[in-house]
């Protein structure tokens, strides 16, 4: 049978196998496992909550629910003034963990610690220190003031600052961490040089350090943001979102609905959140996949 | 001897004024759970630093299950145990297999799977998790270890393969090239040529995915309810459900739960920090 090449493509594919190599066929029954789970468990909820999420309703009753907003302007402390703290304390402290000295290099082994261990329990220690009657703090504020101390989780600020605080506490370490691995990338010389110049150690920084680091810097304090979005121990955990809801942030806040029966909801709280989400989301895929 | 200078007793003197809060801030929430877990109930509450008469009596009710809180100790123990075991098998096969497809087969289409996993791993896990509850319901696995297996295999995954991908890019084309000049198939590629030279990361990859699963709390509690088939985080917040609730040996039994991971990663430090670290974030 004589082929004709006409231009309407008619032209029958070929079998399947013969136009895949084996490697590629390798290469996809490899891939498989992972495609699967991916539309399984990410392609399908996320399918399945925005189509729950669709109702211009929920967002009616989102609107109208103060614990929403409350929530909302409480995720915005938290990722603006905890994650610039956090990350501002450990640039500083990547630069005393890049001393060499033998008792720094100890400190830093239990430095890790916070980081290393699971956060049920440490959070609930905390939790437990800071209890207006039986807690270790107050104790000592009475046994040196006189007075009783405050009744820590009861006011709102108080609390979600202490909520803050574990954050910071848990993943503290690992910043400095990253940091730390910034920090001795540069080179050596660049110091010594400044050194000789007669700089001092505010110059050094200034325009050896912060110029070397400023994008790693930026990248991490980005990339801590979207996670810390998606911290949900520290604040359940610390307050259970109490008192009378006034400490919710966006992640807790959609579980609470979800408790409640209410799933769409709970969607809808979380696509209020995308056009913050997306675009960092977008900046961190454009940085790390090249 | 050389004294030291006043200069370097000065500097000194100055790491150790940053050196000591570090070291207060660090230990204080630990050294708590650790002073509860050895107090007998009086003293821990009574605000001590260290109690009048330590006693290990707290452990031994846990590891006796004296306590409602604590009958189903030992299966919770091994709950979070295969679920961690379990987390980090399965991560690390469908990880290493999507690696080595998309970095050394270079399988069309790879680097958009690659860009969606990375996607997956920028979403939030607590968003996630709200879809994926009923999802599970859905797929009838509520209430079942494999609900939270999977999971956590689709949360450790994106990361695991993204780690995997950079650290197979570093090794040289030549060796597959060579491998197939002498007649490897590509099974043979993968299991002689590929697995024992990504020992070093497929080693951290595991640690860092059995280290997830085993601290995992809110996927835990949202996924499994039943008291023998929940995990320890699970089982630790339940005590908060009490009013009265036993924080001596809640303390000690989180005690126990928190030691084995922080084992893992100091005996495997030297691998996480090298691969998981430098992956973690690329300047």
């Amino acid at each position: 049978m004589a082929i004709t090449l006409s231009g309407d493509q008619s032209i029958p594919a070929p079998p399947l196998s013969s136009r895949l190599t084996t490697t590629q066929v390798w290469g996809i029954a490899l891939l498989t496992p992972y495609l699967l789970v991916f539309l399984a468990f990410v392609v399908y909820p996320v399918c399945y909550g925005l189509w729950l999420a669709r109702a211009p309703s929920n967002y009616v009753a989102l609107y109208n629910d103060p614990i929403f907003a409350r929530a909302a302007v409480n995720t915005l402390i938290f990722l603006v003034i905890g994650i610039n703290i956090k990350m501002v304390i450990a640039l500083f402290l990547s630069g005393f963990f890049a001393q060499q000295r033998t008792w720094i290099k100890w400190l830093s082994v239990i430095f890790i610690l916070p980081w290393a261990v699971p956060s049920i329990p440490t959070i609930l220690s905390v939790r437990f220190m800071l209890n207006p009657e039986w807690g270790m703090i107050n104790h000592y504020i009475f046994a040196f003031t006189g007075d009783d101390g405050p009744n820590w989780l009861n006011d709102p600020t108080v609390a979600l600052t202490m909520a803050i605080g574990v954050h910071i506490w848990k993943s503290l370490p690992f910043w400095t961490m990253i940091l730390i691995t910034g920090r001795l990338a540069i080179a050596q010389d660049l110091f010594e040089a400044a050194e000789v110049d007669g700089a001092n150690w505010w110059q050094k920084f200034r325009f050896i350090t912060w110029p070397s680091m400023q994008t790693l810097y930026i990248t991490c304090t980005l990339l801590s943001m979207i996670w810390t979005l998606g911290d949900f121990n520290s604040v359940y955990l610390l307050t259970g979102g109490g008192p009378a809801d006034l400490t919710h942030v966006l992640s807790t806040l959609g579980i609470r609905y979800l408790r409640l029966d209410q799933l769409s909801l709970a969607m809808a709280a979380i696509v209020c959140a995308m056009p913050f989400v997306l675009p960092l989301i977008y900046f961190m895929m454009k940085r790390l996949s090249r | 001897m050389k004294l030291p200078s006043l200069r370097d007793v000065a500097t000194e003197a100055r790491l150790l004024l940053i050196g000591i809060p570090v070291f207060l801030w660090t230990m204080i929430p630990i050294y708590h759970m650790f002073l509860f877990a050895i107090s007998p109930k009086e003293d821990a509450f009574s605000g001590k630093l260290w109690p009048d008469h330590p006693t290990l009596h707290n452990f031994e009710i846990v590891f006796k299950q004296q306590h409602y809180f604590l009958r189903d100790f030992y299966v919770q123990f091994w709950n979070s145990l295969v679920i961690a075991a379990a987390v980090g098998v399965l991560t690390l096969f469908i990880a290493t297999a999507a690696a080595f497809s998309i970095s050394r087969l270079k399988v069309p289409g790879g680097r958009l799977v690659m860009n969606l996993a990375l996607f997956t791993y920028f979403i939030p896990a607590a968003f996630l998790a709200v879809p994926m509850y009923r999802t599970m319901g859905n797929y009838g696995l509520l209430n079942n270890h494999w609900a939270l297996i999977l999971a956590m295999v689709t949360i450790a995954s994106p990361y695991a393969i993204w780690v995997l991908k950079q650290a197979s890019d570093k090794l040289p084309v030549e060796l597959d090239e060579a491998a197939v000049m002498d007649g490897a198939t590509t099974l043979q590629i993968f299991r002689l040529v590929y697995l024992p030279l990504m020992m070093p990361s497929l080693v951290a990859i595991g640690t860092y995915a059995v280290l997830l699963a085993w601290n995992e709390y809110l996927y835990a509690f949202l996924l499994l309810s039943n008291d023998r088939e929940i995990t320890l985080p699970v089982a630790l917040g339940n005590f908060l459900a009490a009013d009265d609730s036993p924080w001596e040996l809640l303390m000690t039994t989180g005690f126990i739960y928190a030691l084995p991971p922080a084992a893992v990663y100091y005996a495997f430090r030297r691998y996480m920090v090298g691969g998981l670290t430098a992956g973690a974030v690329k300047s």
